[in-house]
């Protein structure tokens, strides 16, 4: 406090980076009083691509992610609506354009919405590209290549992460896009390749198909890792069935851009050895991401990196080998790459910080959904990791098929809707993991990580009444154990 | 000497009948041997035309899950040999024995106890509890000694919780005196009235009485709440039967089984309203990129005869759930006649009457009329409108339940002209800001809604598919009157038990005479003991929404308590609305809290799309003693309409 008042240094907290995690931040403090600054600057992607305040999620992340995933949903609406009396000629054909330009339209006027919320709260914003000079100054260089130094008692680092080009494969940085450039296309991809097993992969395969494109996923080894692996390829099974080709076992080798434009992809198909080549018009590399430090120069300051990873280490504190530096977000080593998650730790560190709290985040049971067609959304361990955990025998395991409503007049195939909770055996039978597979997913598994956070056993969630008729009664209705060998179809209410 | 907790101690009970006489517990639980298909519920019409001697052919049929030809075979005789004394007496003094299942001060331990005293009775012959030392039970003892016949014995000054068994038991038979005989699970009170009984051939009837039981239970009624029950029991191993019989509607409209909620409420209502979403789905559509030109239009038939479908496909699978259980199905319409005996008519008029030492009344509700000038001839209600087979037109919905909003909902979602009347308050019982949202909603969205006013006259202008109706309509509050024309007048002002035309009064079975709802004890039993009661039928119990628990809960707190209560709420733009240019500050979503219990959450109200699926997990969690701090902890799934939840309050 000493040092804001004598004013030694320019802000009591900066925060670089404007995503998520680093606007809750800067919010938060400048909420508790603080003088804050945000830096901000987004590298353009290889193909040219950039965006406006808000980071991943608002800009390439789950915003333009969900609003495509919204039009695929609603493509098979269409098809749904003349079982119920809508009378629409099919089939209905789709704008990308027209699209794009729309979720476009909505994600900048939620950049503009951040800008103006930080003027509100009166958060000095740069759009500068940052890196340290010491471990209290940071350099910011300016589009037109203008210095700044900025100071600051308190430095939060929450620059996030870029989708990882996989730059061994001949022609795969020159030809290929990325989750970076495919919701900022002003065209459509076309027949598109989407290479990874990741739910980013997944999810823009799915998308692409449901809004009529010929989607292609290419699969080194399993779908999904890290999550309910029964799932994963229920997930898989779904979409295979709606359309979406998949390579498993392969990896490509090279992409070359044939004299008419098109781009062919060689592969190698790991099980047999041989080689293949397919064409597309766009291949879309979702293999992963990689943190944004390496332009941080965090070595002046002396912040420790994962050699492996060149992510952040951080303690539970959120603070990093210098005492009065903090990272939150997907920049971080061991932490869920997810928005909310950032959000939370963000805001906490900043109560930590300068508002007295001495709380902590809390990583554990944290709920997430995959918005492939059929959503999965889960909660708490997968039934791989609760077995690892607790061993078989002490795992019980509940799970149900079930058909949506909505489904059966529409004549739509359910053979995927499926939901499933892992608890302990012992009685009262503490849940563990709960997993679902259906729509809405995400506004299912929501209450339900509440209950888990409260310590919910499956004999209360049994005791809770059903609101039907829906798809998450099918889990306060879940009867039938794995270990019983009946058959887990639901029939009848 | 012998003790046990009560659990073991009837099991042990049981085994000595069981071993007195073997063939007959197994007599009674068929249900894994394979079963013919239920045989047509013509086989006991006492009306039927034929030959002389098929009435005792028939009987010979019947219960008709009979196991085995063998066994059939032994079923008349087997417990009147028993009475004759032909096979093995029981000393007076063998007894059940009993011992305190733990800490009874508690109402759940007492709830048990009382649990497991029916479970005695319901299992024993002939039950008596008794007093070692009691000279008129040792003479009831012998008196059934004599007769030749087991019997249960616990003596209460023999076990430690004698005294709240006896307590237990004048709750139950109104009597506090030892001994306390129950046959065949009918309490015929103490020594005196056994005798009385044993004279004037009461008892041996009691005694001989079981056999003639066609069914362990019968149900009446094929909703979701009997045939649940249905097939719970049937499961446990028990011959059960149900009578399902809808009563056509004043317009004619009837349905298979499954009662309300699969062929006219949850199940039509969500699929027309999924009808209503896909025609806002269409529209979004368009500004996702999906392209085409032409107006859609609704079609009514083409989706009423899809709904219909699914229905049918429902009730057939409810037939078959049933038989594969070996419930008996009879559609036929259930009355008591007398005590155990339940007379039921079919569509033709024939009757039949059947017999079941237990019964489960779950014959649910029906729409209720107005009572006024042409308000039968001409209104549907929801009981017509999910099978009409022609498009309502321009409907005035009467009513302001959920049922009148949600139907008045779809159809305006179809692109109808859409008028609610209503008394007074929007959705009654439901959080009232939540409920005028709901309106407010709804009236953005083309409902009209003409507010105290209620109908006092039909008129037909026009026959036809739709015809055309006047409606002259009063003002509750002065002298004012209004007149409107509509193709359709759709009533939804309520709903009445039906209890009042099924022969209750014949057994005993106390109502409430002005609702019609039956009154339980919290095990679900009527004044009539062996007669049980269950969904919407019941008094003071919600119609099963979870929400209407808890605005219940909530009012009586506003009503009784202080203001105890903080509430956080937020309003929010679903995602998938901002692309489509819908409405934002529309959607809502608030949380109360129990100050006075650590911000235990103990109120979600949500309005928005997916709300359903939104609030179950919420409903879980609340169940395991949510509060602001555990939600405020809880991370929300981005993006998602649940997590306004976590992320806005």
């Amino acid at each position: 406090l000493e040092d804001h008042l004598t004013g030694q240094r320019d802000y009591d907290l900066l925060v670089i980076g404007g995503g998520s995690g680093g606007l809750a931040c800067a919010k938060e403090a400048a909420q508790l009083g603080r003088k804050v600054a945000v830096v901000d600057y987004v590298e353009p992607s290889p193909r040219g691509t950039r965006w406006g305040l808000g980071g991943t999620c608002v800009n390439v992340g789950c915003i333009p992610k969900k609003l495509m995933h919204q039009a695929a949903l609603l493509g098979g609406l269409i098809r749904d609506a003349p079982h119920y009396g809508w009378e629409v000629a099919q089939p209905v054909p789709h704008d990308w354009r027209k699209m794009a330009e729309a979720v476009q339209n909505h994600v900048k006027s939620l950049n503009w919405g951040h800008r103006v919320q930080l003027q509100d709260r009166k958060v000095k914003y740069f759009n500068i590209k940052a890196s340290f000079v010491d471990e209290h100054t940071v350099c910011g260089v300016a589009k037109g290549g203008k210095e700044i130094l900025l100071s600051a008692d308190h430095i939060i680092i929450a620059t996030g992460g870029r989708p990882r080009y996989p730059t061994h494969i001949e022609g795969a940085l020159e030809y290929g896009i990325t989750s970076d450039d495919i919701f900022w296309l002003k065209e459509s991809p076309g027949k598109t390749l989407v290479v990874g097993a990741s739910y980013v992969a997944l999810e823009c395969a799915g998308f692409l198909t449901g809004i009529g494109l010929d989607a292609t996923v290419m699969i080194r080894s399993i779908p999904l890792r890290g999550f309910d692996q029964q799932m994963s390829s229920m997930v898989i099974e779904h979409m295979a069935s709606h359309g979406t080709q998949f390579l498993r076992g392969c990896a490509p080798s090279r992409v070359r851009r044939l004299p008419d434009g098109h781009l062919q992809v060689t592969w190698e198909d790991r099980t047999t050895g041989k080689e293949d080549t397919g064409t597309f018009d766009t291949v879309l590399w979702a293999i992963g991401r990689v943190p944004d430090t390496r332009s941080l120069n965090l070595e002046k300051a002396g912040v420790d990196t994962s050699p492996d990873t060149q992510k952040i280490l951080v303690d539970s504190r959120e603070g990093t080998s210098v005492p009065h530096i903090y990272a939150i977000g997907d920049v971080v080593e061991g932490r869920p790459e997810l928005t909310p998650t950032a959000i939370m730790a963000g805001r906490l560190l900043v109560q930590r910080l300068f508002g007295g709290s001495s709380d902590l985040m809390d990583y554990d049971n944290v709920p997430t959904t995959v918005f492939t067609p059929l959503e999965y959304g889960c909660v708490g361990l997968s039934e791989e990791e609760a077995v690892a955990r607790h061993g078989q025998e002490h795992v019980e395991v509940y799970h149900a098929h079930y058909k949506p409503l909505e489904f059966t007049v529409a004549g739509r195939d359910a053979s995927q809707c499926y939901v499933k909770m892992v608890c302990l055996r012992e009685p009262p039978q503490l849940v563990l993991g709960l997993h679902f597979l259906g729509p809405n997913a995400g506004e299912v598994t929501q209450g339900f990580a509440l209950g888990i956070k409260c310590g919910a056993s499956y004999a209360q969630v049994m005791r809770t009444v059903g609101i039907h008729p829906t798809c998450s009664e099918e889990v306060v209705k879940l009867r039938i154990s794995k270990r019983s060998g009946l058959d887990p179809t639901v029939t009848g209410c | 000497m012998r003790r046990a907790v009560l659990g073991v101690g009837r099991a042990a009970a049981w085994r000595i009948r069981a071993g007195a006489e073997s063939g007959q517990q197994r007599q009674r639980s068929p249900p894994l041997s394979p079963v013919p298909a239920p045989p047509p519920p013509a086989f006991r019409f006492v009306s039927r035309p034929g030959p002389a001697g098929s009435e005792s052919e028939t009987v010979e049929q019947s219960p008709p899950q009979s196991p085995g030809p063998g066994k059939a075979g032994d079923a008349p005789n087997r417990r009147s040999g028993h009475v004759r004394g032909a096979r093995v007496l029981s000393p007076p003094g063998r007894r059940a024995h009993l011992s305190s299942p733990g800490p009874s001060s508690s109402s759940e331990a007492r709830e048990e106890l009382r649990r497991r005293l029916r479970e005695l009775i319901e299992r024993s012959r002939v039950m008596i509890f008794s007093k070692s030392y009691c000279p008129h039970s040792t003479r009831v003892k012998e008196l059934f000694s004599s007769l030749g016949v087991e019997c249960n014995v616990l003596e209460l000054d023999q076990v430690d919780d004698g005294a709240k068994i006896q307590e237990v038991l004048s709750e139950i038979t109104n009597q506090k005196t030892v001994p306390n005989v129950f046959v065949n699970k009918v309490h015929v009170g103490g020594c005196d009235q056994t005798f009385q009984a044993y004279q004037s051939g009461l008892l041996q009837k009691l005694l001989e009485e079981e056999s003639a039981y066609d069914y362990d239970l019968i149900i009446v009624g094929g909703g979701s709440g009997g045939l649940s029950c249905a097939k719970e029991a049937a499961i446990l191993g028990k011959k059960v039967m149900v009578l399902d019989f809808v009563v056509p509607s004043p317009q004619g409209t009837s349905w298979g089984l499954g009662g309300t909620c699969v062929n006219v409420g949850c199940i039509p209502k969500k699929l027309m309203h999924q009808a209503a979403l896909l025609g806002q789905a269409l529209c979004d559509s368009r500004k996702f990129g999906w392209e085409y030109d032409q107006q859609v239009k609704h079609n009514w038939e083409t989706m009423t005869k899809a709904i219909q479908n699914h229905i049918s496909s429902l009730n057939w699978g409810y037939r078959l759930s049933l038989r594969e259980k070996a419930v008996a199905y009879v559609n036929s319409y259930g009355e008591f006649v007398e005590h155990h005996k339940i007379k039921a008519t079919n569509k033709k008029g024939q009757e039949t009457y059947y017999t079941a030492a237990q019964f489960v009344i779950a014959t649910g509700e029906r729409p209720r009329y107005l009572g006024i000038q042409g308000d039968k001839e001409y209104c549907i209600t929801s009981d017509d409108l999910f099978s009409l087979p022609y498009c309502p037109g321009k409907t005035l919905v009467v009513g302001a339940s959920y049922v009148a909003l949600e139907c008045a909902g779809f159809l305006a979602g179809f692109g109808l002209d859409v008028t609610v009347m209503v008394r007074s308050i929007l959705l009654r019982g439901f959080d009232q800001e939540m409920a005028e949202k709901v309106g407010s909603y709804m009236e953005q969205h083309g409902v009209k809604f003409l507010r105290k006013f209620i109908p006092v006259m039909i008129q037909q202008l026009e026959k036809g598919s739709p015809g055309k109706l006047k409606v002259l309509a009063k003002s509750t509050e002065g002298t004012e009157t209004i007149e409107g024309v509509y193709n359709t007048v759709l009533l939804a002002i309520g709903r009445d038990s039906c209890t009042r035309k099924i022969g209750l009064e014949k057994i005993g079975v106390k109502i409430n005479e002005k609702s019609g709802k039956i009154p339980v004890n919290d095990v679900e039993q009527t004044s009539v003991p062996y007669v049980y009661a269950v969904g919407d039928i019941l008094e003071g119990r919600p119609e099963l929404t979870p929400v209407a628990i808890q605005s219940g809960k909530l009012l009586a707190r506003r009503l009784f308590g202080a203001s105890l209560e903080k509430i956080y709420h937020t309003l929010f733009w679903p995602l998938e609305w901002t692309v489509a240019g819908r409405e934002n500050n529309t959607c809502y979503a608030k949380i109360i809290c129990n100050k006075l219990d650590h911000d235990r959450v103990i109120g979600f109200h949500i309005l928005g799309p997916n709300a359903g699926e939104v609030t179950q997990g919420f409903a879980a969690a609340m169940k395991c003693g949510l509060t602001k701090q555990l939600l405020d902890d809880t991370i929300g799934i981005h993006p998602t309409c649940g997590e306004v939840g976590n992320r806005r309050f």
